[in-house]
This record gives structure tokens, sequence and C-alpha cells, in this order.
């Protein structure tokens, strides 16, 4: 099986699509001539033309709100934000316009539409520009949002979202694009709402996803050095969430981390959490238990940065906690 | 005369004295601004009884906007606006019934009374939606425009706001990338001179709104009096015509005024404007100044216009009767309509 990039993966989903559908254009800045911020629209705009490749000026709330009008028209947009936290500018569009259309409109008006650019904190950012915002867009009823953590599962979560007639918001890990996996030749598809296992254990399961799913199989990994087994349950599609998943899982091992990239406060951990003391209470042996961010705007200084982040060492020191181990 | 009204702005003073058109048509804009302001009346009782909750932004004063605006389009073109969408929604085609309906929180309503007042939809009409927030839609409508330029269809759409939208960002985004990539869209603004309660002099550092299309190269600019339904009629099918044959935008202040408050909880005259101001624009009521230059012409009898007002008042007894019969939606349809099923 061939591998490639997160960056090729996410290049092929989009060119694949754009070749089935000639309803489907890409629209942000920098996406043409450019060939993108981080090179994700690569060789689209020479295949594809300006008119389906639009390099648009730097103006997020207009350009997604571009985006929703046309895909009330019968286009199936996909914006693309250099990266989420500026898509703060365009969030109206998202959650007012996008998310709320059908609803509104009494079933009338989809929004056939992907809203997809880099998330999370890369290196040394700063607090602008190192932000995971899981939590913020699956609060919202509405819209649908993924979040892969591999080449794999970016292509094909991309091409399904690409597909699906609902908004559709596409984190991508900033610090992912460089990261290889194996991508087979054939098409296919991830099915929205649907968790992947991606290490089987029995002694803990630690729910996650996007880049935290590669920070928790790197844990599973060390600590099947040390006879714990790891069942890592990788959700891919946070709204709507793959609740089935997270309770099979926990229901065999009894105790569960979860991980993630964002900020402690209303995040995805704490619904996670609620879903598990609601349906697996019985099962548990241990307090479910919580690795994220450190409830600070990120610090730019390496070192503090580096103690910000949820990591190996934080997630393994969980994993022992709710395991009763030292 | 106590006024605050500035005149030195003004280029389009209203007028008392109207023209006359051709006669059969001069009816049709005349039964069109008719239903909106017998609508809205009833509206405004139907509000006061409880039946309808909420928001609820009246349209009286305004009605030659949409009726001069909306007259110069095909049905496969589009109308997107703002809350204060009642009126819009009925001369685009819209049954009153359905409108109705929507206000009444029923499932008969256009939205199957889960939009109200603000946020009325119909696709068989290309009705996109009154939108709640200020500004917000003025993307979607160039979103619309880029549609259909991509298409390469000769469709148009009109996008309605209000005075405020025109310092709002996402207007000058929307604006700046209409004219940039030329999209057939016709920005209209509705100057009711007051943005809930502050006048526009106090809002926009500039005296002509229109003059906010100069800051975009081949946007036409555009002032015209809104108490005068053959003036927008004639202002809108040229800025029409250019945005489905050159595929070029402009944007359209129409100056008009609302006779009634912001909203159902905003008294019509006391603490931002004068009962003398309010009585002023009244006199150039655009239905009432239109009726009576037809009678003063002959070319409607006041029997005509007596016959007018009562096919109209049953048009609007019959919605109100409709909507009050209409069922509730049910409790299962709260989860409706959330994400659609299909995936293409």
């Amino acid at each position: 099986m061939p591998i490639i990039t997160y960056r090729e993966a996410l290049n092929q989903a989009l060119r694949e699509e754009m070749a089935r559908d000639d309803r489907v254009y890409i629209m942000g800045e920098e996406v043409g001539v450019y060939n993108g911020a981080y090179k994700v629209t690569k060789g689209l705009l020479e295949e594809f033309g300006e008119n389906r490749v639009v390099d648009s000026p730097i103006a997020e709330l207009g350009f997604a709100g571009i985006g929703v009008g046309s895909a009330m028209a019968g286009l199936r947009p996909v914006i693309e934000f250099m990266t989420w936290n500026f898509a703060l500018l365009a969030i109206d569009q998202v959650v007012n316009s996008a998310a709320k259309m059908l609803y509104m409109s009494g079933g009338q008006f989809n929004v056939p539409i992907v809203f997809r650019g880099p998330n999370g904190a890369a290196l040394q950012l700063g607090a602008q520009h190192s932000q995971a915002f899981e939590s913020w867009l699956a609060h919202i009823p509405g819209i649908k949002v993924v979040s892969p953590g591999t080449p794999y599962d970016a292509k094909g979560l991309l091409k399904s979202a690409i597909r699906d007639d609902n908004p559709v918001v596409v984190l991508e890990g900033e610090m992912l694009y460089n990261t290889k996996g194996e991508v087979p030749d054939h098409e296919y598809l991830i099915p929205l709402g649907k968790a992947d296992r991606k290490r089987t254990g029995t002694d803990c399961s630690i729910i996650t996803s996007g880049k935290m799913a590669l920070v928790a199989m790197q844990v599973a990994d060390l600590l099947a050095k040390e006879d714990i087994h790891i069942d890592v349950i990788d959700l891919l599609t946070i709204r709507p969430m793959d609740v089935e998943a997270i309770y099979e899982s926990v229901r065999k091992t009894q105790r569960a981390v979860v991980l993630e990239e964002g900020w402690e406060v209303c995040g995805i951990g704490a619904q996670v959490v609620d879903y598990i003391q609601r349906e697996c209470f019985d099962h548990l042996d241990a307090p479910v238990l919580r690795v994220h961010q450190a409830d600070v705007p990120m610090p730019y200084a390496k070192g503090l940065e580096k103690i910000a982040k949820p990591d190996v060492a934080k997630t393994i020191a969980a994993v022992k906690q709710v395991m009763y181990r030292t | 005369m106590a006024t605050t009204k500035k005149k030195t702005s003004i280029k389009c003073e209203p007028v008392a004295v109207r023209t006359v058109g051709d006669p059969a048509l001069d009816r049709e804009l005349l039964q069109s601004m008719l239903l909106q302001r017998r609508f809205e009346e009833k509206v405004g009782e139907a509000y006061a009884l409880g039946k309808i909750g909420g928001f609820c932004h009246l349209y009286i004063g305004q009605e030659a906007v949409s009726t001069g605006i909306i007259a110069q389009l095909r049905p496969d073109d589009y109308v997107i606006g703002t809350y204060r969408d009642h009126g819009q929604a009925l001369v685009r085609g819209v049954a009153p019934r359905a409108v109705m309906a929507e206000l009444f929180g029923r499932i008969d309503g256009c939205s199957r009374g889960k939009g109200g007042s603000m946020h009325m939809f119909d696709r068989h009409t290309n009705f996109l939606g009154g939108h709640g927030i200020v500004g917000s839609h003025v993307p979607l409508a160039a979103g619309v425009g880029f549609a259909i330029k991509y298409r390469g269809g000769d469709q148009v759409i009109v996008c309605f706001m209000g005075d405020s939208v025109v310092n709002i960002g996402a207007f000058h985004e929307a604006l700046n990338m209409a004219a940039l990539w030329k999209l057939p869209v016709l920005f209209v603004i509705e100057n009711n001179r007051y943005g809930m309660g502050t006048p526009v002099e106090k809002a926009a550092a500039v005296d002509d709104l229109s003059r906010r299309a100069d800051g975009y190269t081949g946007m036409d600019g555009i002032v015209v009096d809104g108490m005068d339904v053959h003036a927008v009629c004639e202002a809108a099918a040229r800025a029409i015509a250019r945005a489905r044959t050159e595929s070029r935008p402009s944007l359209l202040e129409v100056r008009t005024y609302r006779f009634r408050g912001h909203s159902m909880s905003d008294a019509v005259s006391g603490t931002y404007r004068s009962k003398d101001e309010l009585d002023e624009y009244q006199s150039y009521d655009p239905i009432f100044s239109l009726r009576d230059a037809m009678v003063l012409a002959s070319t409607m009898t006041v029997a005509e216009w007596e016959a007018l007002e009562a096919e109209v008042a049953a048009t609007v007894q019959d919605a109100w009767d409709f909507a009050d019969a209409s069922p509730e939606p049910p409790p299962a349809a709260l989860y409706e309509d959330v994400l659609v099923d299909t995936t293409s």
C-alpha cells in the first residue's frame, strides 16, 4: 500500500471529489496560485481552473458566508480557513447560517458545505495561533465535526464530508501535514459518526481524536511493554459521536482516560466523561481521568509551551493512575 | 415644526404628489402594497392578542420598496432579506396563509413553524429567508450570486438590508467580493432612517449611504425615493438588468420610513423620533399617495379602491383564519430538520 503524507491524502480527497462532482469548488486564502498556505490544494488550480479553485481576499466572514449562500443555491463548497484561529472571524456564518439554515427553514434549505483547515497548536506560534476548536464547534446542533489523525482517516473522512448534504467541519492537525501513513490506491470512504479502534486492549480505554490519536497510539505501544494493554478509541467524528464504541470499550476495560488537545473546561472530554458515567457507571473500577491542554492561553516560550500541552508522559501518568499503579 | 430629520443629506426628498403609470400595472402595485399594509396591521393585532410571540418587526411604511423591486424579478431569481421580512415574502409570492401560519408558529407556516417572524423561507419562490443577525445575510447573497455565475446562469439575487447594515464588516466583505468577481447581486439598503433607535447620521460616517459603493470599482451606487413606487420600480429595473446582462452588482439605497416602532416592543414615536416627524412621513404614504394620484387621474374610481380594500381584507382574514386553525407542530418535529439524512 502506498505511503503518503497527511497533506497528500487531503489533496487526493479534494482532487477526487472535484473530478467526481463539478458542483464542488474550493475557496479560501491562497488556495490557488500559492497552492495553499499548507500546500493542501497543490496543483488543483492547474487541474480545475480558477472558477473552481478560488483565491479569496483575507475576509473570513465574507467568504464563509459566500460559501453558505452558494450551497443554498446548489453548489458544494469546500471553504478553507488558513487556520481555525482565523475562522473565529467567520464563526457567525458557521453557527448562525450554516448550522441553523435547515432547521429554521423547516427543512427547505440544507447547506452542503465543508469548512476545513488546520487546528490545534503547532510549535511556538503563540497564543493566537495555537488553539484547538473541537469543543467550540461540536457544541452546535446542525453541523458535523470530524478530526482525523492519520492520512488514511484524513482522506476517507474528507471525501465523506464533501459528499455529505450537511455542513461538516474538518479539523486538520496543523502538525500532521507532514506525517505519513498507508493510504490505499483504490477509492474508499470513511463513514461520518463512526469511531475507529486504533489499538486493542483490555486494561484501560483511551478515548481521543485527531492529533491526540497519535499520542494515544504511542502510549499504547509503550505501555504494552509493561504488559498494560490499552484500547484506543479514535472518535474520528466528534459530532455525531459514536457513543456505542465508547460504551463497548469502557465496559470491557472498566477504566478510561479521555485525551484531547483543547482546554479542560467544557471540553470534549467533559462530554465523553458524562456519557461514560451515565452508561457505564456500574462497570467502572476507577474515576475517569482527563488529559488536556493546561488552562492557559498558549505561551510562546518553548519550555512553557511543552508543559502546557497534553503529551505521552501525561497520558501514561493518567492511565497508571486509573489503574492504581505508580 | 419640531423635527430631527436632517434634510441636508437627503437627495430624494419624498414628494406627496405622484405620477400615475399604466392603470393595470398601477393597480397591481397598489394591490401588492395594500396587501402588505393590511396584513401587517393584522399581525399587530395578533401580536397584541398573544397569537404571535417573540420579536416581530413590522414593515408598515416601507411597502413600496418590496413591491417596486420584487416586481422586476423573474420566478427563477432569488430574494434574501432581514428579520423585517413579512412584506418581502408576501410580494415574492409566499402565500399569505403560509406567512401568517408561520407567525402563529403553526405547522402550515412557510418554515413549518420553526422560523417565526424573522425566518420566513420558501423554496418554491427562491425566498432564501429572513435572517436575524444584522449583516450576516449579505455574504450569503454574494454566495448565491457566485453560484449563479459559477453555473453560467442569468438569474439575479436581490438582497434587502436595513441602513444599519452599512456599518458592519460583513457588508463590506460581501460588497468587495461581489464587485471583485462581478456577481449578479442587487444590494438594497432600505434606509428607514433608524437602526433600531439610532438615526443614520449618528451611526454612519458617510452622508449618503449609496456612496458606500464608491469603495468598489464597477459597483453603481443609486439613491431613490422609497415612498414613490414608480421610482423604485424604475431604479430597480435598471440595476437588475445590469446584474442580469452584465453580471454587475449595484448598491441601491431606497429612502423610506417605518411608520411603526422597530419591533412590537418599541413605541411608535417618543424617545428617538418625534410625532411631528412621523406625521410628516406619513403624509408621504406610498400607498395612499398612489391611490390619490390614480383617483385624481381617473385611472381608478373610489368604488374600485373600496373593492380592492375589501378583496385585500378578505385575503388577510382568510390568512388569519387559516393560521388560527393550523395545528402546532407535533413534539416529534422538535428533532426533525437538524440534519438531512441523505448523503449524495
